[in-house]
């Protein structure tokens, strides 16, 4: 979602800039899932179906966004498919001239449902693989045969006519593959494949030892995304996200936080990144008891780190600071223990030695994952 | 990069891409997959017409009528800025004779 172009810029009132307009939406419609993906970027406490939004409410808040100025709705979960409803959805946003971009799992979408889907009026499938071969894949996913089912959906998007992009998570297990997940964009007719390097939050913070790749294999990845890319022009989009535990500068959170996008979780809290929650101290507003513009512009969640003001001395004096944005708040969090510190993947940050030893400790780690899954329901007790 | 496009190919929109006016902001917007294009005036002008209808020399006729420019220099601003959408697979040409536009 940091693939968003900037906008020619608007007019600004000096005193108070006029606040921004977000232009995507991740609607996170459910968190069920059968797959189990170790990096998975949902929280480790999962939503249940019991919690999870109506129909009527996402409805609401679809409209909402229109009006505040969304321009593209990103339908994603979990397995977005799990809802019943989601064809209406997809009609309602298509009504309110919102852009809807599906991002599935491809497990348990049948030809039938592809073909609702598209009739609905959807306008982009993103499918992911978690290896470019069968093997991989049903072992990433915990789910055997997974790999043949997302074959089948792929050509079926492609069938239906509708645009594909082939999203790939990379890490340990799978990113000596990068090569073959191209390959396998271009033989299933996709004209734009993701290529992200697992980031580090939830699941994937837990699965870490097992899933951080090595130096000289980051550094071999980051060359051959650049080759394919010259070759592939015209051919083949190619979006990276690239690894930040072993880069210089942090990535540039968000493109800003509460700048371009939000994202609603199954239960209807409104984050400013999908990984938020895992910062103990932020107050999120739910669209049961508020509206989006609303939330968007008044929730302290939202307010916490927009700008610069917030930012620790290192980085407001820094000329990168509307580039990166100070970097990652969650992984301020995870590693300085300090949501406001400078993210430590930055090489300025007093704690970028210490990320870059524990990187190196965790791509030593063992291959044993942590899979995906909600916990016993009895453990709250 | 001089992929010319049939006068009579019939341009339009490929699938995913859409073209919409953007209330919030005040500004034409061209959505395409995890892309939101900023189309500058002359652009939008041309996107209004590529409706899988009219072909590109019918878009040219229009254009030079409503805006009093020489034919020539519009049927080659055209045809540059929709080669280029062809090439990057935001629109598609249906003629016979199209240069590219396969994707
Ligand atoms: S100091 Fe802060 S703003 Fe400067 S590069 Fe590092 S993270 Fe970015
Ligand atoms: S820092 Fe946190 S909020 Fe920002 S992009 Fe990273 S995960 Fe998301």
């Amino acid at each position: 979602m940091s693939l968003v172009e900037e906008p020619r810029s608007r007019v600004e009132v000096p005193a108070r800039p006029a606040p921004p307009i977000p232009y995507g939406m991740l609607a996170e419609l459910t968190h069920r899932c059968p797959l189990q993906c170790p990096y998975c970027s949902n929280p480790v406490e999962l939503d249940r179906r019991n919690v999870e939004l109506d129909t009527e409410t996402w409805l609401r808040v679809f409209s909402e966004a229109a009006k505040l100025g969304v321009l593209q709705v990103h339908l994603s979960g979990g397995e977005p498919t799990a809802r019943r409803d989601l064809e209406q959805m997809i009609r309602h946003c298509v009504e309110v001239g919102l852009y809807t971009n599906l991002i599935t799992a491809g497990v348990g979408v049948t030809a039938e449902r592809l073909r609702a889907i598209s009739d609905a009026g959807i306008d982009h499938v993103q499918l992911s693989f978690q290896g470019a071969t069968a093997e991989v894949t049903d072992k990433v996913s915990n789910f055997r045969g997974a790999h043949e089912r997302k074959l089948a959906v792929a050509r079926e998007v492609r069938r239906l006519g509708l645009p594909l992009t082939i999203n790939s998570v990379v890490h340990r297990a799978n990113i000596h593959q990068i090569p073959d997940f191209i390959e396998l964009a271009l033989a299933l007719d996709a004209r734009r494949i993701e290529i992200a390097h697992s980031q580090y939050y939830g699941w994937a913070l837990r699965n870490r030892g097992a899933l951080m790749p090595t130096r000289e294999q980051v550094f071999w990845a980051l060359d051959v995304v650049e080759q394919a890319r010259v070759r592939l022009k015209g051919v083949l989009t190619i979006d990276a996200v690239v690894p930040d535990y072993y880069a210089k500068y942090p990535k540039p959170c968000m493109n800003g936080w509460g700048r371009q996008s939000l994202n609603v979780t199954p239960s209807g809290k409104v984050l400013p990144c999908h990984a938020a929650e895992t910062i103990p101290s932020l107050d999120f507003w739910n669209v049961r008891e508020h509206s989006l513009p609303d939330v968007w512009l008044n929730s302290p969640a939202f307010n916490a780190f927009r700008g610069t003001d917030w930012m620790p001395d290192l980085c407001r004096s820094c000329e990168r600071k509307e580039i990166d944005w100070g970097g990652c708040r969650c992984q301020a969090m995870a590693i300085a223990g300090d949501a406001a510190a400078t993210d430590p993947a930055c090489h300025l940050s007093p704690l970028h030695a210490d990320l870059l030893a524990l990187a190196e400790a965790d791509a030593e780690g063992t291959d044993i994952y942590d899979y995906r899954r909600y916990f016993q329901p009895d453990r709250a007790s | 990069m001089t992929a010319t496009l049939a006068a009579n190919g019939v341009p339009r929109l490929a699938r995913g891409v859409r073209l919409r006016h953007d209330e919030a902001r005040g500004q034409w917007v061209l959505l395409a997959p995890e892309r939101v294009l900023n189309p500058d005036p002359v652009a939008v002008e041309i996107l209004k017409k590529v409706d899988g209808a009219r072909s590109i020399d019918a878009i040219v006729d229009e254009l030079a009528t409503t805006f009093t420019v020489e034919r020539q220099t519009v049927a080659s601003d055209v045809d540059v800025f929709l080669a280029g959408l062809a090439e990057k697979g935001l629109i598609e040409v249906t003629s016979p004779l199209v240069g590219d536009a396969a994707s």
